[in-house]
């Protein structure tokens, strides 16, 4: 450690405000634990839950007094660090989440950033809209959406959620609250979107929702025999899907390497269905409470302990694929919300990895690279004996915002359960599929990182595209107020 | 901004020694820095405390006096937010003035209570309330086999250890439900300045030699630990003798 000299002065004492320290005494209440979503790490900080821009803007000032930073937390969806910040404040937007104007005529939509994804399509559905990017999960709120400009499985027909993005207000640290469109204040509106919640809050988010004419999509289940085939069929039915996103096997290694399904959608065209107020319906939308009628989805993560072990996940992964390749070409008709919201299928399924939490390991390739690398990412995991318990590739394009990991490309998402006993080995095994990243002229995603060095982040983002975004922090809150362990691990480490 | 921020894959476990300037608590420093632990060493006098921290990278001294308790909360947020969070908290400071068995001296006795019970409380309760937020962590007091009996040679000191074990009890007590330890350490005769005015000794151990013990005993997250282990049977014993017996024995 440098400077191991505490601060004293001439009496031999610490230069300590304890005013200072006495202010904080107020807020004991208010310290929290905040985890990352993936439960392998967490962060202790004072958790404020402002319901309006006017206590917003006190967090502010209390942070001004009290020196303390502040970290935006949304819905907490983050695999990671990137929503807590320890030792700091926390702004839990959760509350923050009224719908401000909705036109269902033009389909768009006014709400401060706390609404979440479910609020959201629950909000517009009935009225035939629903929203133009979905997450994996509907907790999420379109503030974190907003910050991280999330992908959706149509990533690579309608971008991130930044593009559907009209206009947003952002309060500064300094209190101050400025209107960003593409053509006014378009600086930040390209950095604040994809920033992270480093340049400031969003107060509100205007939002282009996109026009259904069925409460349903239509489903095609198709089994891929190794990764080379899912490419192929990938490529065979880009052009004609709505959504696309395959499922990979992590286990499966030789001639089945990458071997799994695609999901392919596609929206019903006006008139098709011939009762969309019905399916519409909000209650037509939402998951049951129990599967197969009888079996409460909350007790499902129990049973799947079974297979969150190398063994269990073999056999786990077998069987789906086997049924997967039975059945493969078969159609079905499946309400919006229980196509996109596949992580809130099964209630807390995360706790079925145990104590030690997951991470999720997220690479984003060129699309001429791509295959190439994940076959390599792929049998690198397997050599180490880490084998993802859940991989999901996925097709982009490119977008104009300037912290942006979106390309022209794949990206293939890796969980990893996470112990006490391979935090070490999966630290070792990223350090190589980093570079296998890099060599292919990868990217990474704040959302899903656990591991990104400062290194890695220059050499994928460019020094200059970095050296741009800390000029706007440095602009915008001058004295580093925002900050979480993100920031600071990932851009504040030399 | 801490020191090194921290990466979720990669924790380090992060220690408070307070009373690190010298005999056990300078032991304790130099064990847990021997492990990886990032440890903030805290104590009165600058030099010694420097000393013990310069071999070690991951060391961080810091001066401070346990009975100024106000400045107590502001130290603790600095540390915590320079080691980037906090999993073990020792306290070691203790004092043990010469006192003849004629003596009744306030002062004396007013100095052990502030530093040896008075302090502990101030730095053990930050502390638990992080802890018990968190639901886990381990607190840990340095109290002595002085604190199962009232013996007739220290009045003082047997208080003060008598109270610091209760204490660190009832936070076991409190805190246990919620995934926290705490661990009461009670050594028999460490090798360290207090010895000097202890009449007659023996079964010492020397302050390395104790660190160690301790420290394993951190690791197995035990509740109270002698040091040595057989002093728990000494005491046992010692503890159940009747009064009308034991005012009239010299132990």
């Amino acid at each position: 450690m440098q400077d191991k000299q505490y601060n004293v002065d001439e009496l031999g004492m610490p230069q300590l405000s304890v005013a200072l320290s006495k202010e904080l005494k107020r807020f004991d209440g208010r310290l929290e634990d905040v985890p990352a979503w993936g439960g392998a790490s967490s962060g202790m900080g004072w958790v404020f839950r402002p319901i309006n821009t006017d206590q917003l803007a006190e967090v502010f000032a209390i942070a001004h007094k009290t020196d303390l930073s502040i970290g935006l937390r949304g819905g907490g969806n983050s695999y990671g660090d990137a929503a807590y910040n320890s030792n700091g404040i926390v702004l839990d937007l959760c509350r923050f989440n009224r719908v401000l104007d909705w036109n269902p005529e033009t389909g768009v939509i006014r709400a401060e950033p706390g609404l979440t994804i479910h609020q959201l399509w629950e909000y517009t559905v009935e009225d035939g809209w629903w929203p133009p990017v979905a997450t994996g999960t509907a907790k999420t709120t379109l503030g974190g959406c907003a910050a991280m400009n999330v992908h959706g499985k149509n990533a690579f027909k309608v971008g991130p959620i930044g593009d559907h993005i009209l206009e947003f207000d952002l309060m500064l640290p300094s209190g101050e609250i400025i209107t960003c469109r593409r053509n006014e204040n378009s600086d930040i509106f390209f950095a604040a979107i994809g920033g992270f919640g480093m340049l400031g809050c969003f107060t509100s988010i205007t939002l282009q929702m996109k026009r259904v004419y069925s409460g349903l999509l239509d489903v095609v289940a198709l089994a891929s025999t190794d990764l080379s085939v899912m490419f192929e069929q990938f490529r065979a039915l880009l052009p004609t899907s709505d959504y696309l996103v395959g499922w990979v096997d992590g286990v499966a290694s030789g001639n089945g390497l990458g071997r799994g399904q695609i999901h392919k959608a596609n929206y019903l065209e006006k008139g098709v269905d011939p009762y969309p107020e019905q399916s519409l319906r909000v209650d037509n939308q939402n998951l049951g409470d129990t599967i197969f009628g009888i079996v409460p989805r909350s007790i499902i993560w129990q049973g799947m302990r079974l297979f969150t072990n190398n063994y269990g996940l073999r056999a786990a992964n077998l069987g789906k694929y086997a049924v997967s390749y039975a059945t493969s070409g078969s159609k079905i008709r499946q309400p919006h919300a229980q196509f996109h919201f596949l992580l809130d299928y099964v209630p807390n399924w995360k706790k079925s990895y145990g104590g030690g939490g997951l991470i999720q390991y997220q690479p984003f390739i060129p699309r001429d690279s791509a295959e190439n690398a994940f076959k390599t990412i792929l049998r690198t995991t397997q050599r180490h004996d880490l084998p993802t318990y859940l991989g999901v590739l996925k097709r982009h394009r490119p977008d104009a915002f300037l912290m942006t990991h979106g390309l022209d490309g794949f990206s293939l998402a890796l969980d990893f359960r996470i112990t006490q006993a391979n935090r070490q080995r999966i630290v070792r095994m990223v350090r190589e599929l980093d570079e296998i990243v890099l060599d292919a002229g990868g990217r990474f995603y704040p959302a899903k990182d656990s591991t990104l060095r400062p290194s890695v982040a220059t050499a994928y983002l460019g020094a200059d595209t970095i050296a741009r975004f800390r000029e706007l922090k440095q602009r915008y809150d001058p004295d580093s107020v925002l900050q979480t362990n993100l920031w600071r691990r990932v851009f504040m480490t030399p | 901004m801490p020191v090194q921020p921290s990466r979720p894959l990669e924790p380090k476990q992060r220690a408070i020694v307070v009373g690190a300037s010298s005999g056990l608590g300078a032991a304790l420093v130099s064990t847990l820095a021997q492990k990886g632990v990032l440890v903030a060493a805290v104590a009165r006098r600058r030099e010694q405390l420097e000393a013990v921290c310069t071999p070690f990278e991951n060391a961080r001294p810091y001066v401070h006096d346990v009975t100024n308790y106000e400045e107590v909360p502001a130290l603790f947020q600095q540390i915590v937010s320079d080691l980037d969070g906090l999993d073990l908290i020792i306290y070691c400071a203790g004092i043990q003035p010469a006192v003849a068995l004629d003596e009744y001296d306030f002062q004396k006795d007013r100095a052990m209570m502030e530093t040896n019970v008075i302090g502990a409380m101030a730095w053990l309760n930050e502390a638990a309330l992080r802890f018990h937020r968190a639901q886990r962590g381990h607190i840990v007091g340095i109290s002595s086999i002085a604190g199962d009996r009232g013996r007739a040679a220290f009045p003082g000191y047997h208080t003060s250890k008598a109270a610091l074990s209760t204490f660190l009890e009832s936070l076991r007590n409190r805190l246990a439900k919620r995934g926290v330890t705490v661990t009461t350490i009670k050594p028999g005769f460490v090798d360290t300045v207090l010895l000097e005015n202890a009449p007659k000794t023996f079964w010492v151990v020397s302050p390395d030699d104790a660190a160690q013990r301790i420290v394993a005993a951190i690791e197995k997250r035990e509740q109270t630990v002698y040091v040595i282990g057989r002093w728990r049977w000494v005491m046992l014993i010692i503890r159940h003798v009747p009064s009308f017996i034991f005012r009239r024995t010299s132990i």
